[in-house]
């Protein structure tokens, strides 16, 4: 009766033995699939018009983390004097067609917020960014902006901050939001 | 006349029945010695024995039997004597019955135990947290409720742990992963310190945590218990139940759950939003004893749930800067049960099947099969459809088979000659981000031998080797920027390029073989009834984990980018370890002083600042250095008076780097503690005890604190990220009853008794809110 026992004990360790094995070993030679990384954000583009001027500022990183690194492409100079209007977009080149990233922070704009600061190497200067968007709670989002550059500089940047689960509302900075940072870029700038 | 004086003083007999303590049958062949005398005799075939000529006085009688543990007994000579002697099979087979509370895992062994008192008394709580009671024990947290045990400083795969003889693969290179162990499932849990372990592994170069359950004597009974927990803190607590059957006939059965829930906790001053847990788990016993054969099966359910503080959930550099210059955390609600992302979800099947049979004249054969299937899902905070996609999700499957044939060729050898087989395989489930860990298959063979020798009564030896054969495959894609210039694997590593390459990145198959030799040696000297003196060396040596060799990307709640390497190659540990340990109730010391050489020791450390589309990371590396930790771990008892007792513990610990001249990272501080208690046991069994624990600031630790650009402000942030909290010193309250004979069991526990706020360096969330504040927790106990 305990042989039986033991008998069976063995034939059934050795059929969990084999059955693990075989279930778990095929498929060596596979090539596996690279996941994607489906969430990253690999370009920013800061588009800002005024009429037929049109400057963009666009930050592109397609590997991600690691390697590459990213690059800048800032199309011109802006224009002294002038009113911008901006429009941010966030994409994932990664994917064919780009993934527009900008839809999901529209649907989602209550989890976020965007915080534009500036620095300009120039005296009795300033420019000011506007967020001119609101999102269902009354609360500024910063998909669309307003721009006004009054004096030339010669030398300057504008950081593009994306803020995830902010306290809305906050005192505008970007330290006051809290929340984890999704996006921080900083684009180099002259004003003519 | 003098002649005939002693010649009728000397015409005594003593006969008698040697049978066994459990199952009363005759116990043949058990050896017998009079002690300071030739005179010995061996059971005949009905147990039975006979000395003659016993002159008056008293004689001290050691009874031994291949199978039992040996026994000596006096008796006072002036007449005939007849009695009848039981024996205890081996601890081994009947754990449960073995009196012996002191017993370890082998002899010369350097290490310390919790008894089941003790894992009740942290009945809800973690196996981390019970651990940290031990001297040279301490823990790394992320948080409160993941806690990952320390020992020497070492942990994550330095530490092997051993869950009813099956070694615990958990993804359990993590810091922020805790081992999945229920230690309500266990009786005992060993902290093997020295250098006894060849038997589970040859990378041990920490130590070993071994959990136990018992096995049950062979005696018709069913019984069980139930605990009930509750927590002012966290407004939770636990529930635990089991129940046992046994039979005369040698079965056994064991079933056992707990369910264990906790809401946010809180800090001294504020709550630690999202700081909850929910497990259940569950096992189950099934098995046979007897002297010459017997089985068991077991199985156990793992099903853990952490949330993870909000605030510790962070976007780059500026926002841990941010953290860190905070005194509170960024998110503080309102108290909720509530388990939101980022949380850890995890899920451990462990299953075994054991079976030993003896060969009379030979030897014990002892076979097993084990399997465990992991699955690990961490939550972050993520857009969109992924909201409820985790981050991480691996499944990690693992089968073993081993086998092991003890032989004693002598009353004073004892020889364990095993095989080890094993097959890993990690499985990354598609998350929609690229898998820290990634498809690997993992071969193990071992093959060991270890001899257990009494050179004499007070003196035993132990030495053993060790042969693992390893072999790592792995598949992974990487960008073709790191391959290529980053790392320069291009030519480091053509064999593993398999020639797909996909737009940026390069589809790989690196492959590692291993081979492994380590040594044990142990040392026990008696020095006298109380003192022994034990002497540990041993050689380790360990694989780079998977994590070590390819981690490629950001980890999110330490706001850095960790990169393995794939030239990190194994990691050796020369282990030296003394103790002189007093066994006495009024006054008892342990005494036992360390050194660990560990050439190239595998450390994560920061290596320089990546910027992404997120902002700056600093980057991590593990890279390997020569390393050095000793230390000493001192505990002492002593009896106040017949009611109050005093015990102390002290450990100091230095952890170097030796390649760079500097301190290591991660190294527990000096701490001590110390513990006042009162036990009346006509009373109710009423216990009262203080305690209090200090741990000092520490003061040793690699500075790699550095700048980086704040680009909203435009200035230079300093990133301490290094820096270590200050000491801090807490105090506790015990106080248990017991009614109706033990049956009725209260527990009342005040923890951090005065709400000290105060910051451990141990734990990775530091930056980011206290530790716990004041808990008032009650538990109750019914036996059954």
């Amino acid at each position: 009766m305990k042989t039986m026992k033991t008998m069976k004990t063995i034939k059934l360790l050795a059929v969990l033995f084999i059955s693990s094995l075989v279930i778990t070993s095929c498929g060596d030679d596979d090539v596996i699939e690279d996941p994607n990384a489906e969430e990253l954000i690999t370009t920013v583009t800061y588009t800002l018009t005024n009429g037929s001027d049109v400057v963009t500022l666009k930050y592109t990183d397609l590997d991600g983390e690691g390697g590459s690194d990213g690059t800048y492409a800032i199309s011109g100079p802006f224009t002294a004097g002038a009113s911008y209007t901006g429009s941010i977009k966030l994409e994932n080149e990664t994917e064919s067609p780009a993934e527009n990233i900008t839809e999901e922070i529209e649907e989602e704009d209550e989890e976020h917020e965007f915080f534009y600061t500036s620095s300009l190497d120039c005296t009795f200067c300033s420019l000011v960014i506007d967020k001119t968007d609101i999102d269902g709670n009354g609360n500024p989002v910063g998909l669309e902006t307003s721009l006004f550059f009054d004096t030339p500089a010669t030398d300057g940047s504008i950081t593009v901050v994306l803020k995830h689960e902010p306290s809305k509302p906050n005192d505008g900075t970007s330290a006051d939001a809290g929340g984890s940072t999704d996006v921080e870029v900083s684009f180099n700038i002259t004003v003519l | 006349m003098f002649t005939t004086t002693i010649a009728q003083n000397c015409q005594y007999s003593l006969k008698g029945k040697i049978s066994d303590f459990h199952d009363n049958s005759s116990i043949i062949g058990a050896s017998l010695q009079i002690v300071n005398s030739n005179k010995n005799t061996i059971t005949n075939f009905d147990g039975s024995f006979e000395f003659k000529n016993l002159c008056k006085g008293k004689i001290t009688l050691v009874i031994k039997h291949v199978a039992c543990e040996s026994k000596t007994i006096s008796f006072i000579i002036s007449k005939d004597i007849v009695k009848e002697i039981t024996l205890e099979h081996h601890l081994e087979e009947l754990e449960e019955v073995v009196v012996k509370s002191e017993s370890k895992s082998e002899s010369t062994s350097i290490e310390k135990s919790i008894k089941k008192d003790i894992i009740t008394n942290f009945s809800d709580k973690s196996l981390g947290d019970a651990l940290n009671t031990l001297s040279g024990v301490s823990s790394l947290n992320t948080g409160n409720t993941i806690v990952k045990p320390m020992i020497h400083g070492l942990h994550s795969s330095r530490l092997l742990i051993i869950n009813n003889n099956v070694r615990m693969f958990d993804q359990e290179w993590g810091d922020e992963h805790a081992p999945n162990i229920d230690m309500n499932a266990s009786d005992r849990i060993d902290v093997i310190k020295g250098a006894n372990s060849l038997k589970f592994g040859s990378d041990a170069v920490g130590g070993l945590i071994v959990v136990r359950g018992k096995k049950y004597a062979r005696k018709d009974s069913l019984f069980g218990s139930s605990l009930m927990s509750f927590n002012s803190n966290g407004f939770g607590g636990n529930l635990n139940s089991e129940i046992i059957k046994s039979y005369k006939s040698g079965y056994y059965t064991k079933v056992q759950m707990s369910y264990r829930r906790f809401g946010d906790f809180k800090a001294a001053d504020y709550s630690l939003t999202n700081s909850g847990l929910e497990n259940i788990n569950a096992s189950f016993r099934l098995g046979y004893n007897s002297y010459l054969k017997g089985f068991e099966f077991y199985y156990s359910q793992v099903n853990n749930k952490f949330a993870i503080l909000k605030s510790s959930h962070i976007g780059n550099v500026n926002d841990l800067v941010t953290a860190i210059n905070s005194l509170e955390p960024r998110v503080i609600k309102e108290f909720s049960f509530s388990i939101d992302n980022p949380k850890q979800s995890i899920i451990h099947h462990l299953g075994k099947i054991e079976a030993y049979k003896r060969f009379q004249g030979f030897g014990k054969l002892t076979f097993q099969y084990d399997f465990q299937v992991n699955r690990r899902r961490e939550f972050d905070l993520r857009r969109g459809d992924l909201k409820n996609t985790p981050v991480i999700d691996l499944r990690l499957v693992t089968n073993s088979i081993q086998s092991d044939l003890q032989v004693k060729p002598n009353d004073n050898l004892k020889l364990n000659i095993g095989f080890l087989g094993r097959f890993q395989q990690n499985n990354p489930i598609s998350t929609g981000y690229r898998p820290l860990i990634p498809n690997f298959d993992k071969f193990d063979i071992g093959l060991y031998t270890i001899g257990n020798y009494s050179l004499n009564e007070s003196t035993e030896l132990n030495a053993g080797i060790r042969y693992d054969f390893s072999k790592i495959k792995a598949r992974k894609w990487y960008n073709i920027t790191d391959w290529n210039e980053t790392y320069n694997y291009d030519e480091l590593f053509p064999e593993f390029e398999t020639g797909t390459i996909a737009g940026v990145r390069i589809f790989t198959k690196p492959q590692y073989t291993f081979h492994n030799f380590s040594t044990g040696l142990g040392l026990l000297k008696k020095i006298n009834d109380d003192l022994s003196l034990f002497i540990n060396y041993g050689l380790a040596n360990r694989v780079p984990n998977p994590s070590e060799l390819f981690s490629d990307g950001l980890h999110h709640s330490a706001a850095r980018i960790e990169k393995g390497l794939l030239n990190i190659n194994k990691e050796t540990a020369n282990k030296f370890i003394v103790s002189m340990e007093r066994n006495n109730n009024n006054f008892g010391f342990v005494i036992s002083p360390y050194f660990k050489k560990i050439n190239g020791f595998i450390q994560l450390i920061p290596v320089g600042i990546s910027t992404t589309i997120r902002g700056a990371f600093p980057v991590y590396e593990y890279n390997q250095i020569d390393a050095e930790i000793y230390g000493i771990d001192i505990d002492l008892n002593k009896k106040i008076n017949n009611r109050l007792d005093y015990y102390g513990s002290i450990s100091l610990l230095r952890g170097k780097n030796t390649s760079e001249n500097l301190p290591l990272i991660n190294m527990p501080a000096a701490n001590f503690n110390n513990k006042l208690m009162y036990f009346n046991e006509e009373f109710k069994q009423l216990s009262i005890s203080i305690t209090h624990k200090t741990v000092l600031q520490q003061n040793r630790f690699p500075d790699y604190n550095f700048f980086t650009l704040d680009p909203v402000t435009q200035q230079d942030v300093f990133v301490d990220i290094s820096s270590t909290p200050p000491t801090y010193s807490i105090f506790g309250l015990n106080i248990s009853s017991a009614f109706n004979e033990g049956k009725l069991q209260f527990e009342l526990n005040v923890e951090n008794l005065f709400n000290t706020s105060y910051r451990e360096h141990l734990n990775r969330l530091r930056y980011f809110s206290d530790e716990l504040g004041r808990n008032i927790n009650f538990k109750i106990k019914i036996n059954y």
